[in-house]
This record gives structure tokens, C-alpha cells and sequence, in this order.
């Protein structure tokens, strides 16, 4: 039995084109849906085929305002069985506070009689890009770490995770539990919810847990946008009749073999 | 003087282009230069890092390195930097892994792909938020900064006088726990597996227009008769229609073609993050007001299933 964690980061789903708060401390999400990074999708997916395989739970867990609830609920809608919020603003959490919100969180049920055997999340949140809460998650837990994971088994108290390496192969770990997994998307396709995965999700109690003392912050002193150029694009023509036109254009690049 | 130290990462040809782009943004920060190169380096390589300014080569080695396992170069890399101010590596998977590894080792702050180095005391940095679309202006207030260096943030330029570094080898104290989470074994990749498209000199890029897992032929076609790579959007392999090794985007491969032909894609930021790059992106989309278009140096409006097929036939006629 392999209980795990799997941690989701709520995050705007940006269309083309991004817009900034007044400020400048955050893009300006009013007007946006959100959703989770496609690395969290399949770690998702990766928790919950870990929990089946091995009659254990998958857990969801989020640090954010209550809104991220709706993220929160989408992972149990797929078959995450216990939910918990840290509630709190995202924002003024660096990935140092967020690692140690979630160590807390981990350690608290662990006192309660839950150990996760498996802690997952992404390689990297779509809208920071810190590359680094899960490895700073595995020092505070001391468990060892692997990042960049595509697939995994878990046999016994032994994990088997398979990532990218730099050549283009494949590089396999072999990791005693309990461990922290950073997941990258690609080697596995995360499953849609169903109709009564989204009844049953909605029954589940969602943990609220208040992060213990005040976050140091991330450093951010402001975000910039690169400046809006106005558009330059020359129309080449409508349907095939443009073909001759894109050739010749293909012959002015250069890019003809 | 104070020094930065760079984590080299190496292919058969020498340190590779992302961390010769990180030494030459490291040497501008105007501090003495420092590699870390763990394993057997290509023959060769102490010169090239000589050529880009490098005083003194460390070099880690043994059985704790015989595998790749983050945590044991983090080691190395703690060990290597003495009291460096700034240590740094590329911004690829492993440059990122091994440096949060570092900042925890040594309690600081990890900046991960970083574009510019600004004012000191304390030193901001700028790095790419949101896959590329933003900039994060980011204060890093440690004795050491630990950063890594985005992808293409500089050209790679050899120093103007060359150095004959010293080769340090470095005794590094690894433990059974920095081993935990070491690769045990590795398998080759399909032949070309997104190798091809990385450096690919044309792109032919194709979305959600494609249509099915069928509507490739042309698209592929296209490519060939350009002696190009296809790339495709998410929604293609979240989709199956193509494998991810295909994606192109903030979650999928950065090309920087001289030419990106994006067929049927919309223009999504973070499909834009992985090929705004492009030295020419020409948009072929039925859609005159879709982001990929506006953004685009050339464009035809229409249907993908018509057009690419004639442009093929062209190709042929004037071949
Ligand atoms: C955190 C995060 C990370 C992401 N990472 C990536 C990534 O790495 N790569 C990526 O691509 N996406 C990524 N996405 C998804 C991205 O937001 C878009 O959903 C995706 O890029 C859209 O793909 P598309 O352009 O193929 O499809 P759509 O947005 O549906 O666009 C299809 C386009 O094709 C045009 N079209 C349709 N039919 C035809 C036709 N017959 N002829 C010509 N044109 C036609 C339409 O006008 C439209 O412009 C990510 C999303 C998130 C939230
Ligand atoms: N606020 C958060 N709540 C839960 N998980 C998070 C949060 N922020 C980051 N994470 C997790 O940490 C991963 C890496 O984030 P980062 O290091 O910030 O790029 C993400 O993909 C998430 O799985």
C-alpha cells in the first residue's frame, strides 16, 4: 500500500496575451479561467494510478485562496480520494515558504497516523518557474528526491521513476521510499473526469489547514511584459493561390535544400 | 578577486552551447571565471574553456559520478565554489535540478533562468516567469547567488585573451543519502527523438487545424521537402494525434529555427515561448485575427488542407 501526496499550484490559464496588475507584482487574472500546470495533470494522474495499483490514497494538496478549491476539486473529480487547502495567499509565498508549508502539512498527518510514502508535484509551476519546491520539500523531509519524472512504479517499499536525459534517452531511478518525485509532462496521458467522478468529488470534505508562522517571500520586485509590438505581419494571400508567393518567400529566406 | 563559479555540462564536442552562452554570461558579470566539470570530460575541453576565459577547471570525478544523481553534484558543485559570490549553470533540467539542490545545501536562494544580471547590493536578476512571456525582476540578497542562465540569454563569445586555466581535481565528500536518487540505468532514445527538431534550420509547426490524427501527410510532406523537423501544439499530443516528443512550448521543446511555419495554431503564450525565437515565423491559419497571425512576420489566411498541399506542388514544380 503506497499512500501519496500530489501537489497542485492554481495558476491563470493565459490565453495570447498577458496583462499585468497595477502594481506590476502579478499578471491580472480577473478577466481569466485558471487551471494547473500540465506537469501537475500527470502527476496527478501518476498519484492516482499509484493509489489503485496499491489500495493506497492519492491526497491533493494546495497552497491559495479558497478559490483554488475548484482545483482542488477537479483532482478528486479524477479520482484523488482527500483534498487539503493551505489557505493562503500564493503570492507572498516564495518556494522556500511553500516547501515548508507543505513539510508541515505532511508531518502533521504524519503525527495523525498518515504517512505519504510518495510526495509528488510538478516539475516546475507554469506561472513562477522555480524549478525547485520539490527538491527543497525532499531536504526538509530528508527523503531523497528525483526530478523530472515521466513514469514510475512502485514495487514494495521501492520506486521505479523513468525521466528524459540530456541526450534524448531515458534515464531509470531506483528510489527506497518514502521519496518526493518531481513530474514533467510526456510519458503518460492524464484521464478527463467523469460525470460521477464530479458527484463524488463534490462530497468530499476538503481539509482546511492554516499555514503555521509568516512566509519571508520570494524576492519578486516586479514583473515586466516584453513591449507590445504593433503587428507587422505582411498577408501573403488567401488560400493556394498563395503557394507561388510562399515558394518565393522560401527562396528569399534561403531555405530551399 | 572574487569569483563565479559555472557548472559545465558536456557533450561529445565540449561544453555544450547553453553553457558556453552560460561562461560567457558569467564572464560578464566581471568576476575570475570558474568551471565545475564533473566526470570524464571530451579531449579537448580544458582548451575550449581556456578560449572562454576559464581560470581554474574543477573537476570532480570517481565512483560517487560514474551516474548522474543531482545531489552528488550539488555536492560537488558546494565544494567547487569555495567562496565564490555567484555560482551558476544552464538553465536546462539538469542545470536547474542541480542548483535548487545547491541553495538548499547552502540556505540561499535559487533565481532559475535568469536573462540579466542588473544592479549589486542587492543584485536583481531578471528571469523568465510564465514559460517565457514575462520577466521577473527578482532580488537575490545571499552572500552567494545561486542562478541559472536562460537559453539563449547571450551568444556564446569566446574572451578576448585566452586563459590557460589551472585544473583543479576535487576531493568531494559524498554520502550514502546524495546517492539515493541516482540513475541506475539508462536506455538510447528513438534516433532523432526531438534531437532533430531542437536544431532543425526549419520548423513546420502544426496545431489543432490539423484536424486528426490523420491530417499530417501534407504537413509532413512540407517538412521533408525542407529538410525541416515537425513540431506540433499541445493540443496535438494531449490529443494522441503525435507523440510529445513533438511538442513545441513552454512544456515542450524551444526551437529557434530560421524558419517556424505554424500551421493551424492559434498562438497560445506558451506555445509562443517555445518558438518566438524563430528568425522568420510565417502563419498559415484560417483565422486573420488568431494571436499566431498578428504576431507573425507572414501569413496566408485560409484552409491548412488546401494551402500546404499547393505549396508542396510548387516546391515539386521548382525543384
Ligand atoms: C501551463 C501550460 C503549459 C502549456 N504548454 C504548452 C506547450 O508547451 N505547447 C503548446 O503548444 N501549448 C501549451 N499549452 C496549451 C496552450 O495554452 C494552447 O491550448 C495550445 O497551444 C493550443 O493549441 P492549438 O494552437 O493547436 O489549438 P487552438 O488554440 O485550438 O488553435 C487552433 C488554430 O487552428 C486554426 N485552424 C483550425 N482549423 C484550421 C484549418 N483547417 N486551416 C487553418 N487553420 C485552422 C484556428 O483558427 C486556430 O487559430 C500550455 C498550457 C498551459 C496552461
Ligand atoms: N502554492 C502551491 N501549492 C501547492 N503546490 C505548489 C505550490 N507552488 C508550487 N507547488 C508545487 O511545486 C511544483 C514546482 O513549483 P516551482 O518550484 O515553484 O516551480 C509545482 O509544479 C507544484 O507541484
Amino acid at each position: 500500500m503506497a499512500n501519496v501526496l500530489v501537489c497542485i499550484k492554481r495558476v491563470p490559464d493565459l490565453g495570447g496575451e498577458i496583462s499585468l496588475t497595477a502594481d506590476a507584482m502579478g499578471v491580472d487574472d480577473s478577466s481569466l479561467g485558471h487551471t494547473v500546470s500540465p506537469h501537475e495533470d500527470c502527476a496527478v494522474e501518476l498519484a492516482i494510478a499509484v493509489a489503485k495499483d496499491t489500495d493506497g490514497q492519492a491526497t491533493v494538496l494546495t497552497l491559495g485562496s479558497s478559490d483554488a478549491t475548484e482545483q482542488l476539486r477537479n483532482a478528486l473529480a479524477l479520482g484523488c480520494t482527500a483534498a487539503v487547502l493551505v489557505e493562503a495567499d500564493a503570492s507572498a509565498y516564495g518556494p522556500a515558504d511553500v516547501a515548508g508549508a507543505i513539510a508541515d502539512v505532511v508531518r502533521a498527518h504524519e503525527a495523525a497516523g498518515t504517512t505519504y510514502d510518495l510526495v509528488l508535484l510538478g516539475n516546475d509551476a507554469s506561472d513562477t518557474g522555480d524549478f525547485q519546491v520539490g527538491i527543497r520539500l525532499s531536504y526538509l523531509l530528508d527523503r531523497p528526491v528525483v526530478g523530472g519524472v515521466s513514469t514510475l512504479s512502485v514495487t514494495g517499499d521501492r520506486v521505479e521513476a523513468r525521466g528524459g536525459s540530456p541526450d534524448g534517452g531515458t534515464e531509470i531511478f531506483d528510489v527506497p521510499l518514502p521519496a518526493v518525485l518531481t513530474v514533467m509532462e510526456g510519458g503518460i496521458e492524464p484521464r478527463y473526469p467523469s460525470i460521477p467522478g464530479r458527484m463524488k468529488a463534490k462530497k468530499v470534505q476538503v481539509q482546511e489547514v492554516a499555514p503555521s508562522g509568516s512566509p519571508v517571500g520570494s524576492g519578486r520586485v516586479r514583473l515586466t511584459l516584453p513591449p507590445m509590438q504593433p503587428s507587422q505581419v505582411e498577408v501573403l494571400g488567401e488560400g493556394p493561390e498563395a503557394a507561388a508567393a510562399v515558394v518565393d518567400l522560401f527562396e528569399k529566406l534561403g531555405v530551399l535544400r | 578577486m572574487s569569483s563565479v563559479l559555472v557548472l559545465v555540462e558536456t557533450d561529445a564536442g565540449g561544453a555544450t552551447e547553453v553553457s558556453r552562452e552560460t561562461l560567457t554570461f558569467a564572464r560578464d558579470l566581471g568576476h575570475d571565471v570558474h568551471a565545475l566539470v564533473i566526470g570524464d570530460g571530451p579531449a579537448g575541453l580544458v582548451d575550449q574553456l581556456g578560449a572562454y576565459g576559464v581560470q581554474v577547471v574543477h573537476h570532480a570525478d570517481g565512483d560517487a559520478f560514474t551516474s548522474y544523481a543531482a545531489a552528488a553534484w550539488a555536492a560537488a558543485v558546494v565544494e567547487a565554489a569555495g567562496d565564490a559570490t555567484v555560482v551558476t549553470a544552464a538553465g536546462t533540467p539538469r542545470g536547474n535540478e542541480v542548483l535548487a539542490h545547491v541553495a538548499c545545501r547552502l540556505g540561499v536562494t535559487m533565481a532559475a533562468n535568469v536573462v540579466e544580471a542588473g544592479s549589486s547590493t542587492p543584485l536583481v536578476v531578471s528571469r523568465q516567469v510564465l514559460g517565457g512571456a514575462a520577466l521577473e525582476e527578482l532580488a537575490l540578497a545571499d552572500p552567494v547567488a545561486v542562478f541559472s542562465v536562460a537559453g539563449h540569454a547571450c551568444d556564446p563569445a569566446e574572451a578576448s585573451s585566452t586563459a590557460t586555466p589551472v585544473v583543479h581535481p576535487l576531493d568531494v565528500a559524498v554520502s550514502a543519502d546524495d546517492l539515493r536518487g541516482r540513475v541506475v540505468r539508462t536506455e538510447p532514445g528513438e534516433p532523432d527523438e526531438s534531437g532533430g527538431l531542437k536544431s532543425a534550420r526549419v520548423v513546420v509547426g502544426a496545431g489543432r487545424g490539423a484536424g486528426g490524427p490523420d491530417g499530417f501527410g501534407d504537413l509532413l510532406e512540407l517538412a521533408e521537402l525542407l529538410d525541416g523537423s515537425l513540431g506540433v501544439s499541445r493540443v496535438v499530443t494531449s490529443l494522441g494525434w503525435r507523440p510529445h516528443h513533438e511538442q513545441v512550448g513552454q512544456t515542450g521543446s524551444r526551437v529557434s529555427p530560421d524558419l517556424y511555419v505554424a500551421c493551424g495554431i492559434s498562438g497560445a503564450i506558451q506555445h509562443w515561448a517555445g518558438m518566438s525565437s524563430s528568425k522568420t515565423i510565417l502563419a498559415i491559419n484560417n483565422d486573420a485575427d488568431a494571436p499566431m497571425v498578428t504576431k507573425a512576420h507572414y501569413a496566408v489566411i485560409g484552409d491548412l488542407h488546401e494551402i500546404v498541399p499547393a505549396i508542396n506542388e510548387e516546391l515539386r514544380r521548382r525543384a
